[in-house]
């Protein structure tokens, strides 16, 4: 430790850390606008400079590490001269447009400008027009509201490995394009809505399906159901201000019942089904000499990049359409038929945790005779809003559970919202699968946690195996060229595109707060910890579902309804 | 066109990231512009991203995106000329031909560029179609400088 003196008060700063970091860890805040956490710094937005004594200029706190006996002024006359002067330029040619603008009241840039005291319109440069980019299922483009912090850009080639989109022109006319400024959707973009998490203004949304989704429950010909994923019950209500961290799964269920969905379903349900049948594959590949490892399919942002990527792995992906997906299926060819509802007067809704939920519930290989699995995908965010539209008050509703026949979960699919939660959910089943018996331990410690890449070789019956978790997609790429170049320890790999998982997923409120990740993450944990069936393949309506309907995993209706292709795509520009 | 290009390529064995603008060089001294092929096969080799290679071509004047037209239009916008009215010059430009720098009209005659200053102050504002200069240009000549051409491409046509 070394001491620098901020303000005339004496801090401990690391050797080597950077100015922003000592700072950030002594309470005191300045603030920036490109700065990323555990990204390298680039020093982009000068928001964070500091005063420092001896140095002529100012200091950007968030690229320049500390020094022993360093004096700094994070708040001097000149310091935040600076700083206002550089948001006032910002809003120069920014569009004044925030009464129309879904991020208001959510808006870095709104917020600095209220905090720097920015009354006025001091600069007036020439806004420039640029056109929406509403090309894809997922994402909406607004150039016009970028301020070129360059978050966006750095997320998706530096964690997700993509690369959709990067800075284009030069000077006054730079922008953030896609390569030749064509629309996302003929990009490489996956549709995982990092950027938007990362995203401090309203230049990059989701597409909204809000005005669909109120047309179906005010339409009293449709029967309107909706589906959660297992994320969405512990990060909704930090959208109505409560801290990370609170399970609302009950109250959930009511509000939405209040908003007039007909039946409310819980996509944990579906996780522990795909668990039934993600298994049984697991166990049919390894026991027949099938491809291996075999990789999941629940998170759609990965397997567009594998399709785009990575072709040539497509047949490690399970086969398993994703949790939404499934349940989708059976609401429309299952629930239908026995409630005596023609599928077509059923609206289904899907409240996710994801931007690429959207695109693949929209892929033609989800939608069969006019049927689409799937109607419509709403984002955490996204139902917050309806939410508040219609006037619920979440703090006077009556905890609900969720609807029959697809109404209960174990915990483990539960934990399908968090890194690792597939993997430890399919090792409990596959393990009864091989053995006959359950596991006494069914906690996993090695796949828990935060971290993007985590392994953990396990013996079930007298093999070996070798079983890998990987989030954010650039630590899947690493570990797909290890197995290029020939490793072959591992059998099954869990991808999330977003690192951390659904929980921290591209639909979530805007944060980019690791502790908070951390924090709804420790509620899956506890909700796995204090209830009592921990086990997909104990879910007894999963088991009543293969009784009168399925007959058993991997059948012909199965296949049928709960499986699917992919396809190597090469019409986009990589 | 798709192995066009290759005989570029082949050129910069063990290539990196560094060679990437030379090889834009070379390629749109071949092909005549950097055409979305070439930019795919470009990063394909290099293991660079297309959003990174646009990224990098359009910071530069000197690279095109559209295969030029039959005559090219230069608009100077250096200081004499612009103190002259250029600006004008180049927003008439491209209102008649509704186009914007860097690209070519959908019939494929004329394309437009903007250059900083192409050494002739004293004629400003100057512009240049395919090497002929037309001098003291104003907002109203625009229309029949450019007539001139498209009578002349037709003439071409109607012979050809």
């Amino acid at each position: 430790m070394i001491q620098i003196e901020v303000n005339n008060k004496p801090v401990q700063a690391r050797e080597g850390e950077m100015i922003l970091s000592a700072l950030n860890r002594a309470g005191i805040r300045v603030p920036t606008l490109c700065f990323m956490e555990n990204l390298f710094p680039s020093g982009a937005c000068r928001m964070c400079v500091v005063e420092v004594e001896g140095q002529r200029n100012l200091i950007p706190s968030c690229a320049f590490p500390v020094a022993d006996g360093m004096k700094i002024k994070t708040h001097s006359p000149r310091v935040v001269k600076a700083r206002k002067t550089i948001i006032e330029l910002l809003l120069a040619n920014h569009p004044n447009d925030c009464l129309y603008c879904s991020r208001s009241g959510n808006c870095e840039l709104q917020n600095l400008s209220e905090e720097f005291g920015i009354t006025q319109h001091r600069f007036k440069g020439t806004t420039a027009v640029y056109p929406l980019d509403t090309s894809s299922l997922s994402i909406v483009r607004d150039p016009s509201k970028c301020i070129l912090c360059g978050r966006c850009v750095r997320v998706c080639e530096e964690v997700q490995g993509v690369s959709a989109i990067d800075f284009a022109g030069r000077g006054s006319t730079s922008s953030v394009e896609t390569a030749f400024g064509e629309g996302l959707n003929v990009s490489s973009c996956i549709n995982c809505g990092q950027c938007i998490m990362v995203c401090p203004t309203g230049a990059l949304t989701e597409r909204s399906r809000i005005n669909d989704v109120l047309d179906a429950l005010d339409d009293p010909e449709k029967v309107v159901v909706v589906q959660h994923a297992p994320s969405i019950s512990v990060t909704l209500a930090e959208e109505f201000g409560t801290k990370p961290g609170k399970d609302i799964a009950g109250i959930m269920v009511a509000a939405f019942r209040q908003l007039g969905f007909d039946r409310v379903f819980d996509t944990s349900f579906s996780a522990d089904l795909t668990i039934m049948e993600e298994a049984s594959e697991l166990v049919q590949r390894i026991t027949n000499g099938g491809k291996l490892p075999m990789m999941t399919s629940c998170s759609p942002g990965w397997i567009k990049y594998v399709e785009q990527f990575y072709p040539d792995f497509i047949d490690n992906i399970s086969s398993c359409k994703s949790p939404q997906q499934m349940l989708g299926a059976l609401i429309k060819h299952f629930f239908a038929q026995r409630e005596g509802i023609s599928p077509d007067k059923i609206y289904s809704v899907s409240v996710m945790p994801c931007t690429a939920k959207k695109f693949e519930g929209d892929r033609p290989e989800m939608i069969h005779d006019n049927v689409a699995d799937v109607d419509a995908v709403l984002t955490t965010r996204e139902m917050a809003k309806i939410l508040r539209m219609r006037g619920i008050d979440l703090n006077s509703l009556e905890p609900d559970t969720a609807d029959s026949p697809f109404g209960m979960r174990s915990t483990a699919g539960k934990l399908f919202g968090a890194t690792g939660g597939v993997m430890e959910a399919a090792l409990r089943t596959a393990y009864y699968l091989i053995t006959g018996s359950d596991m006494d331990d069914y906690k996993i410690q090695d796949v828990r946690g935060l971290k993007g890449h985590k392994e953990v070789h396990l013996t079930i019956g007298d093999t070996e195996f070798g079983f890998a978790v990987v989030s954010g997609l650039d630590n899947a790429r690493q570990l797909l060229e290890e197995i290029r170049m020939g490793r072959s320890d591992i059998h099954f790999i869990e991808v999330m595109t977003c690192p951390g998982g659904c929980i921290a997923g591209g639909g979530q409120p805007h944060s980019t707060d690791i502790k908070a990740i951390r924090q709804r993450m420790q509620k899956l944990y506890s909700i796995d910890r204090d209830e009592r069936v921990h086990f997909s393949h104990k879910n007894t309506e999963v088991q009543r579902l293969y009784d009168e309907f399925l007959g058993k995993p991997l059948g012909e209706k199965s296949h049928h309804l709960l499986h699917t292709k992919y396809v190597k795509r090469e019409e986009v520009l990589l | 066109m798709n192995t066009d290009i290759q005989h570029i390529l082949t050129k910069y064995p063990n290539a990196q990231r560094d060679d990437l603008i030379p090889i834009l060089q070379e390629v749109q001294e071949f092909i005549g512009f950097l055409s979305r092929e070439a930019v795919v096969i470009i990063g394909k080799y290099l293991k660079l991203p297309t959003s990174k290679i646009y990224g990098v071509a359009t910071f530069y004047n000197q690279f095109r995106f559209q295969a030029p037209g039959l005559y090219t239009i230069q608009v100077c916008r250096g200081t004499a000329c612009h103190v002259k009215g250029s600006l004008k010059v180049l927003e008439a430009m491209q209102r008649e031909l509704n186009i914007k720098p860097g690209e070519t009209t959908r019939d494929g005659l004329f394309s437009l560029e903007v250059v900083a200053c192409i050494g002739a102050c004293g004629l400003a504002p100057v512009i240049s179609i395919d090497g002929e200069f037309y001098a003291g240009v104003t907002q109203d000549k625009i229309k029949n400088i450019i007539d001139s051409y498209r009578r002349k491409a037709e003439k071409i046509e109607a012979n050809a």
